[in-house]
């Protein structure tokens, strides 16, 4: 299985994001934001970081990058792309996902373990996942998603809500929610669901000596499924 | 132009005999731009015109220095051909004045230093105090300097694993930010700032010059009074996002083999950039300004020598590897430029406009910098308190607890650093609030461990003392992850040295310093002393920071502070004998801030030390913490809320009084957990190696109790001392 993670200038996910794909048996690549195209792949990653140092918005700025046409040729045609943190907000300035992040609720950077629930196990991402709640990881300053009501109800009306902020026992409610996303919000797909855009990083959670190990299940089950 | 004089001189924070001095050198008055080459390179924070002489005492050799105090940062050997290079580095001045630039470009510039030296930051960590929790300033500087840390430290991608913050009325008007940075490196691929060979290119990378931070290493060499506001100018603005290229630009040029010498452009900008790299190699400089990228227009001479303007380096490349380097510079889109040439005059020699603008012999401004030997006087050692019984009588253990625990020196600290962005980079296994930051060599079983220490009550009773002290303490976070201590870098918060005490509290800390450090095999390999922490006549407790790094060979044996598991029992290491003067609890309860600190007994510390390592490499130990401020009870509050256990503590034995034995701060002492089925052995090994141990208690239930003292849930002390900071910071 193949996969590329892109580098823009101020990634700086890429690496981690490398070794976890590597350690679930994905034959990874580097791809540098100003190539022209992507070399063949079953998955494409936006690692997480401060592509082009977060200025004028998160995320606009790489959405405008040369190498963002190919990765929005591929994920129309049906390929699966991964976008974590910085990568998500890439994903909602090229249009790809829905809605927008915002600085989160309380205005400060926040770096901690979460809990997640998952909303929707009929993809790629989540379909054999035997676990409801995972602990993943989350540092972000502008994670607290937010869309229009219309867009909210399409969104649900299409299940794209992949994952939303909880307790360990999968009470989403607002007592749950670190950054003040709509409806607990951590990650959406796209219609189709071979895009997938969310706020924490499973990378960093792939060995019991790190934060924990509910990353891993999510990588084994994706290439599993690829 | 403004004519050169004394008057100039002095506003350029010179004194009158050191302006004479410059004229008698030169034989000649300076101009203007070479007035302000002398002042940027003579003034304290540069020359360590005050501190050199005591500097010099500093141990700092072993086998495991590669590389001691005298470059961008110290560098030590940690085997198979892995290399750590760190240093801590204080942005104290410009932090008051502009906390969350002051603080993001303190550890923009840490990170700097090292990765100039050819090592990928692989963690930060930082010391900060702030005023009393009272003072009108003090929220706002504390969430700035947080804000800034983080910022900076997030943005490059760099784990902030560990740190220290305190509160105390001395830093009013002074605040502390330092900034510490550890950097992974090939023994073999050690990039230094000695220049060598004439006519080779100087290289010019990074951001563009602008008129930011001119004269801010003379800002931090100076007192401040109540026109500080006015001195915003001299606070350089950082951008993370460019440094992120930077590192990423430099490393790569690094790989290949075209740097003779790289420097960065730190405190003092161009000019102690160019003059460090020349007088190293013992060659001249020759510099076209003209050629400097500016970001502002008819920026002059002056300006851009002496420009802070951050995330630039200085390079002296091979001839004719110009364009090869510049290519990897515009992949990242930096500023690449040759500004000039190595010579072999010995002077530096600037050009502008094609006319010659400053020409002034290196050795002037390095060795022949002023160099003083202030008076200082020694401390006494304060007389002890005798607090009696009647001290005690109306006081209860779980009020003094509750008091401690959320002391704004005690009470967590998770506020901040959920700031920092602690697990980038996928290494860190041990986070911030432990006894120390653990991260993973990348790649290998290896781990180092970081911490950084500071015990200014303690310096303040008594330098010496506290000068030892606080090089015992990092040396027992190490010990107590597992680590093996392996060297340390400081960074010396004092006062005015033109003050004796002052100065004599900084010779005296330093003596302390060596002390511990010689007979712990600790060295000091980096650091740098910040003085002139001083506001309206009011100085500073005397600081000094020490950031330690230890190794583990085997990660998976590192050790933590949580307790693990019901019936296992705790044992103390190290005597008790309940000294309470300088304590948390002399302070916070008894209102008394008079007394001798405890008493630091190197041999006792070094074999405690020794044997706790000892019982880890035989797997007996389930957890082990170090026992600091606040004492035996408080570090047991700590390791039960981590690990949500409860203790019951057993009776004491002997003729200390409870208060004394729970809460004095005698040192070198750690709480271990240990398997009933492993306790005989424990004992066997401990009693062999003539350690003294006490039974403490048994792990057990989700109360803390002693006897009918003391009966406590965890959960009503972890409410206290989770919340305090937070709703502080709220109000």
């Amino acid at each position: 299985m193949k996969s590329s993670v892109i580098i823009f200038p101020g990634s700086n996910c890429d690496r981690d994001m490398d070794v976890a794909l590597k350690k679930f048996g994905f034959e990874n690549q580097m791809v540098w934001h100003n190539d022209a195209e992507i070399p063949k792949s079953d998955l494409i990653v936006l690692p997480g970081g401060f592509s082009y140092g977060d200025y004028l918005r998160c995320g606009s700025i790489a959405g405008k990058s040369r190498i963002i046409k190919s990765v929005v040729d591929f994920a129309k045609s049906g390929g699966l792309v991964l976008g974590i943190c910085n990568g998500f907000q890439i994903l909602t300035e090229t249009g790809l996902l829905p809605g927008i992040l915002q600085q989160n609720k309380y205005l400060n950077f926040i770096c901690k373990n979460v809990f997640v629930k998952i909303k929707n196990k009929e993809n790629k991402y989540f379909k054999n996942i035997k676990k409801e709640i995972l602990e993943l990881h989350i540092a972000h300053n502008e994670g607290n998603y937010f869309c229009s009501k219309d867009e909210l109800n399409s969104i649900e009306d299409n299940e794209q809500i992949a994952v939303t902020y909880c307790d360990d026992k999968g009470n989403d409610d607002e007592y749950n929610n670190p950054n003040g996303a709509i409806k607990n919000i951590a990650g959406i797909f796209n219609k189709d669901k071979n895009i997938l855009g969310m706020m924490p990083h499973p990378e960093r959670m792939i060995d019991p000596f790190l934060s924990g190990e509910d990353g891993s299940l999510f990588f084994e089950n994706l290439i599993g499924n690829v | 132009m403004n004519e050169v004089n004394e008057q100039l001189a002095i506003d350029h924070g010179l004194k009158k005999d050191e302006y004479k001095k410059i004229c008698d050198l030169l034989k000649r008055t300076p101009n203007i731009t070479e007035l302000g080459i002398f002042s940027a390179m003579w003034n304290e924070h540069c020359s360590y015109k005050s501190s050199r002489r005591h500097l010099k005492k500093l141990h700092t050799k072993g086998d495991q220095v590669i590389q001691g105090p005298g470059e961008n940062a110290g560098v030590v050997d940690i085997e198979d051909g892995d290399a750590i290079v760190f240093k801590i580095e204080s942005h104290n001045h410009p932090s008051f004045i502009e906390p969350y630039q002051g603080a993001a470009t303190g550890v923009g510039g840490i990170m700097r230093d090292v990765f100039t030296m050819g090592a990928r930051p692989i963690a930060n960590l930082n010391s900060i105090h702030f005023g009393s929790i009272d003072h009108e300033k003090t929220r706002n500087l504390l969430r700035g300097v947080v804000k800034g840390i983080g910022g900076y430290g997030n943005c490059i991608g760099v784990p902030t694993i560990a740190g220290q913050t305190c509160f105390d009325e001395s830093y009013n008007g002074n605040i502390l930010v330092n900034a510490m940075t550890l950097g992974l490196v090939n023994k073999n691929k050690i990039f230094y700032s000695k220049a060598a060979g004439v006519d080779k290119p100087v290289i010019y990378v990074g951001s563009k010059t602008g008129r930011d931070g001119i004269h801010g290493a003379s800002m931090a060499s100076a007192i401040f009074d109540d026109k500080i506001e006015e001195k915003k100018p001299t606070v350089q603005v950082g951008d993370p996002f460019t440094e992120k290229l930077l590192l990423e630009a430099c490393l790569e040029l690094m790989a290949g083999k075209s740097i003779i010498s790289i420097q960065d452009m730190g405190a003092a900008g161009l000019t102690s950039s160019s003059i460090e790299m020349a007088s190293k190699g013992n060659l001249g400089i020759e510099i076209d300004l003209t050629k400097v990228p500016c970001r502002e227009e008819n920026m002059t001479p002056y300006e851009i020598m002496l420009s802070e303007s951050q995330e630039r380096m200085l390079i002296v490349l091979e001839a004719g590897k110009e364009n090869e380097a510049k290519k990897i510079f515009d992949k990242w889109n930096l500023d690449f430029a040759v500004i000039g040439k190595t010579t072999s005059s010995k002077n530096i020699e600037l050009f502008f406009e094609n006319e010659k603008v400053a020409e002034i012999p290196i050795d002037f401004l390095a060795e022949n910098a002023p160099m003083y030997d202030r008076k200082w006087t020694k401390a006494k050692l304060p007389k002890e308190n005798n607090f009696s019984k009647d001290d005690f009588k109306s006081l209860k253990l779980s009020d003094c607890l509750n008091k401690i625990l959320t002391d704004p020196n005690i009470a967590d600290k998770e506020w901040i650093w959920n700031q920092y962005d602690h697990t980038v980079m996928g290494d860190t296994i041990q986070k911030p609030g432990g006894n120390a930051g653990v991260v993973r060599v990348h790649g290998t079983d290896k781990a180092v461990a970081a911490a950084v220490d500071s015990s200014a009550t303690y310096c303040h009773a008594h330098p010496l003392t506290g000068g030892k002290q606080v090089v015992c303490e990092s040396w027992r976070n190490m010990i107590s992850v597992g680590a093996k201590p392996i060297a340390i870098t400081n960074c010396l918060n004092f006062g005015n040295p033109e003050k004796e005490k002052n100065m004599g509290e900084f010779v005296e800390c330093v003596e302390g310093i060596t002390e511990a450090s010689k007979y712990l095999n600790y060295p000091v390999v980096s650091g740098n002393v910040s003085f002139y922490n001083e506001t309206k006549d009011k100085g500073i407790k005397p600081t000094p920071s020490i950031g330690g790094i230890g190794l583990l060979s085997d990660y998976k044996q590192m050790v933590t502070m949580e307790l693990k598991n019901e019936g296992n029992y705790l044992l103390i290491i190290g005597k008790t004998e309940g000294h309470l003067d300088q304590s948390i609890f002399a302070k916070n309860i008894l209102s008394n801030h008079n007394g001798p600190p405890p008493e630091i007994n190197l041999f006792n510390e070094k074999q405690n030390g020794m044997s706790i390592l000892n019982l880890k490499n035989k797997n007996l130990i389930e957890t082990c913490h170090d026992v600091s401020l606040g004492g035996i009870l408080t570090a047991i509050s700590k390791m039960s809320m981590k690990g949500n256990k409860g203790v019951k503590i057993f009776p004491i034995e002997g003729l200390v009084n409870k208060f004394e034995y729970f809460f004095g701060e005698d040192q070198g002492r750690y709480i271990i957990e240990i398997k009933p089925e492993n306790l005989e052995n424990v004992e066997k090994i401990l009693k062999k190696d003539s350690i003294h141990f006490d039974k403490l208690g048994i792990v057990e239930s989700d109360k803390i109790t002693y006897g009918n003292d003391l009966k406590i849930s965890i959960g009503d002390i972890k409410d206290g001392y989770k919340k305090w900071l937070n709703e502080y910071m709220v109000n």
